[in-house]
């Protein structure tokens, strides 16, 4: 109980801060929390909203499935045979550090205009995270069991279905939280670039006409979501980690 | 080297050698990927012509005051709310979904409130940086073992040297790889920003050059950045290694 009051308490300070922002700057600016909130509303009761959600929907679900599929196989692998993990690290962490944005033109050029060239972008920026945290985890398996698996003769099919996904799960939810974030922020952005719909189009549409209102409250909207999925995916990595140790 | 550094070493280079193969080949199109060798002349002939330096001087000026900004907030935050449990407790939830807010839609309002120049992409390039400063030093702090603690009390140490001779020193290793993280955020968020909407930088440049169907030099702009934060990334990267083995000695 003590702990909701005190994440109400945060999200109460938050509000008010924005509101002094607002006061500070102004509505051309800035609009304030309860005027978001209502064109939030508008928008989300009206009916030209959710065709955008659905494409951004479509997209990011898209790129989470090739993602966290991709991630998995390629992070089971390089956990699996230790010298091609040692070898790929550094470059995966490398890659994981790099500006994707600045790669946006080359993946435009390749895929062209449309759902492609977005789900390609989330992707890039999703499925490293994956790789990364599966890698790990698989490496930190207790090589006792690893060891009872030969001495029972797995096939490896059966390697991974019985060993390695339920030992390495708790890691493995850790690295679809950070995948998520990081696959919708590479969706939102290809989106602000080079689409005629979705919510980054909204956003970046909404900037251009100078309509702070939509877009405060698209951006609210796509915060609050992201971090209620977040909190989701937190809540179930930490009692997994909790049943783990 | 060790062995697997060489093997990495051949998976680069050969990686990069298959793609000038390809692109010579004509497998991929030069209007989509124009031959690594290509690029590399590309880009020294943009550097050498010096087209570029006033972009490269002041988008790595950005990211420099970034990464300062981050470093000094996130310690001073991290340091404040490790003192604070409750507070702690209470943005513990905040701080683990912060990277899921996509910040670059807040870059226009940064504009209206910073106005235009500088200042809007610093703000974007600290607010990438900064938690992850922030964790990392919570981090530290948690990890500083009681027993050093314990000593300190036994001999008496006063705060501020228990601080400075047992509490930094072993928090230092999760210090360097929060400064690691904010370096490579705040040039993601820079470069970001300068890309979405910017008159000038290196982010900027490569829009444009897109825009304006400038190929060659958008490509050897983009090799800039990979080369420059690879580099920069595998130095950290060796360094906070060899840093982490000391401490496990």
């Amino acid at each position: 109980m003590h702990r909701k009051t005190d994440t109400l308490l945060v999200i109460v300070a938050l509000v008010t801060l924005w509101q002094v922002l607002h006061w500070i700057v102004g509505s051309v600016a800035l609009t304030s929390p309860a005027d978001t909130l209502a064109r939030a509303v508008e928008l989300l009761g009206s009916a030209t909203f959710w065709p955008h959600v659905a494409e951004t929907g479509i997209a990011l679900l898209y790129s989470l499935l090739l993602a966290v599929f991709g991630g998995l196989t390629i992070g089971i692998a390089l956990g699996i045979n230790r010298l091609a993990g040692e070898v790929a690290e550094p470059i995966l962490v490398s890659l994981y550090s790099l500006p994707k944005i600045t790669l946006y033109p080359v993946i435009l050029l390749a895929f062209g205009l449309g759902l492609s060239a977005k789900v390609a972008f989330g992707t890039i920026h999703g499925i490293i995270p994956v790789i990364i945290f599966t890698m790990n985890a698989v490496r930190t398996i207790p090589p006792v069991m690893l060891r009872s698996a030969r001495v029972m003769r797995l096939s490896p099919p059966q390697l991974v279905s019985t060993i390695i996904l339920p030992a390495a799960l708790p890691e493995l939810v850790s690295g679809l939280r950070v995948g998520f974030s990081l696959t919708l922020l590479g969706v939102l952005i290809g989106e602000m670039f080079a689409s005629q719909r979705g919510l980054g189009y909204l956003v970046m549409n909404a900037i251009g006409g100078h309509d702070v209102r939509t877009m405060m409250a698209v951006v609210l909207i796509l915060a609050t979501t992201a971090v209620l999925i977040s909190a989701g995916l937190l809540h179930i990595d930490r009692r997994m980690h909790r049943r783990a140790s | 080297m060790s062995w697997a550094g060489w093997l990495r070493l051949i998976v680069v280079s050969g990686a990069v050698l298959l793609l000038e193969v390809l692109c010579r080949a004509g497998v991929i199109a030069k209007t989509v990927l124009p031959a690594p060798s290509v690029m590399a002349g590309d880009l020294y002939r943009l550097l050498a012509s010096g087209a570029a330096s006033a972009d490269i001087g002041e988008t790595l000026g950005n990211v420099a005051m970034a990464v300062i900004a981050s470093i000094l907030l996130g310690f001073i935050g991290g340091v404040a709310i490790h003192a604070m449990p409750r507070v702690r407790r209470a943005l513990d939830p905040f701080l683990a979904t912060y990277y899921a807010v996509p910040f670059f839609v807040f870059y226009p309002v940064l504009i209206v409130i910073f106005g235009l120049g500088a200042a809007p992409i610093v703000v974007i390039g600290t607010l990438f940086g900064v938690v992850a400063m922030l964790i990392n030093t919570l981090n530290g702090l948690d990890r500083i073992p009681r027993v050093l603690l314990k000593t300190a009390r036994v001999h008496g140490m006063d705060p501020v040297r228990t601080a400075l001779m047992v509490k930094l020193p072993s928090a230092a290793p999760f210090l360097f790889t929060g400064a690691k993280l904010a370096i490579a955020y705040c040039f993601i968020g820079v470069i970001a920003a300068e890309f979405i909407m910017s008159s000038s930088g290196i982010g900027y440049s490569i829009a444009y050059a897109f825009n304006n169907f400038d190929n060659a030099r958008m490509y050897a702009l983009m090799l800039f950045i990979i080369v420059l934060v690879t580099v920069l990334n595998a130095v950290l990267f060796t360094w906070e290694r060899r840093i982490m083995q000391r401490r496990r000695r």
